[in-house]
């Protein structure tokens, strides 16, 4: 353990600043796939997001002391991979129709 | 020990993360929003599941966290790359600034050339071919 002021470790004065920053992050990419403008700008923005979830919920695991968080960002992962290349077949067929 | 590498991977990762939120909102055109959020989202969400993995430390989450980046690192790549061309073929927008547009031709809606591109007609291949025979060098110009 790495104390630092009053006593609270190193990790403890680090994580909710990082869990600060990735939300800062999502609502980032929110912005994007709100604002758009075309349906490809979106799918970047959802398949950001997810990855991003991921990220959120690996500290999570790490804040909360709790490893069966990371299970959920495995299956994330693959979803969200999924859900990409669905939405890009959509977007292309959509231009060649 | 254990508890400064966590740190230090957590936190590289979350600025990398962050670095690609900042890239999707601020890039001109879809496929640098692409680039940006592929290339470093996937090297942050790597960096922060190594740090699960360095403070657990226990079998079955180091596995899951290699598991987690092993699934990113090949479904990333492949994910971009079928936007990215869905994007193409459905005419998304160039940036005004693009230099070079080697698909230029092949798809029947394909974007419409920005100003950069469109002074002569060759193809990016042709215009290639053409400097390469005079032995002139490519002049970048991103201001």
């Amino acid at each position: 353990m790495i104390e630092t002021l009053r006593g609270l470790s190193l990790l403890d004065v680090t994580l909710p600043v990082v869990l600060a920053l990735l939300a800062f992050g999502i609502l980032l990419a929110v912005v994007r796939l709100l604002r758009g403008p075309t349906l490809p700008d979106r799918v970047v923005a959802i398949d950001l997001i997810a990855t991003q979830a991921v990220a959120m919920l690996a500290s999570s695991a790490i804040a909360f002391n709790e490893p069966a968080l990371l299970q959920p960002a495995l299956v994330l992962t693959l979803i969200a991979f999924v859900g990409t290349v669905a939405f890009a077949r959509y977007v292309a067929k959509r231009a060649s129709s | 020990m254990t508890e400064l590498i966590t740190v230090v991977l957590l936190f590289v990762g979350t600025l990398f993360t962050l670095l690609a939120a900042i890239g999707i909102l601020r890039m001109p055109d879809v496929f640098m929003r692409m680039q940006v959020a592929t290339k470093a989202a996937t090297l942050g969400v790597a960096c922060v599941a190594l740090a699960a993995a360095t403070h657990f430390g226990d079998l079955a989450t180091i596995a899951r966290s290699l598991l987690i980046v092993l699934f990113l690192y090949l479904t990333a790549p492949v994910a971009a790359h079928t936007i990215g061309r869905a994007a193409y073929v459905a005419g998304a927008k160039l940036w005004e600034g693009t230099i070079i547009d080697e698909l230029r031709g092949r798809h029947r809606k394909g974007p419409q050339p920005p100003s950069s591109l469109a002074t002569n007609d060759t193809t990016a291949a042709e215009d290639r071919q053409s400097r390469t025979d005079r032995g002139e060098q490519r002049q970048v110009d991103l201001s």
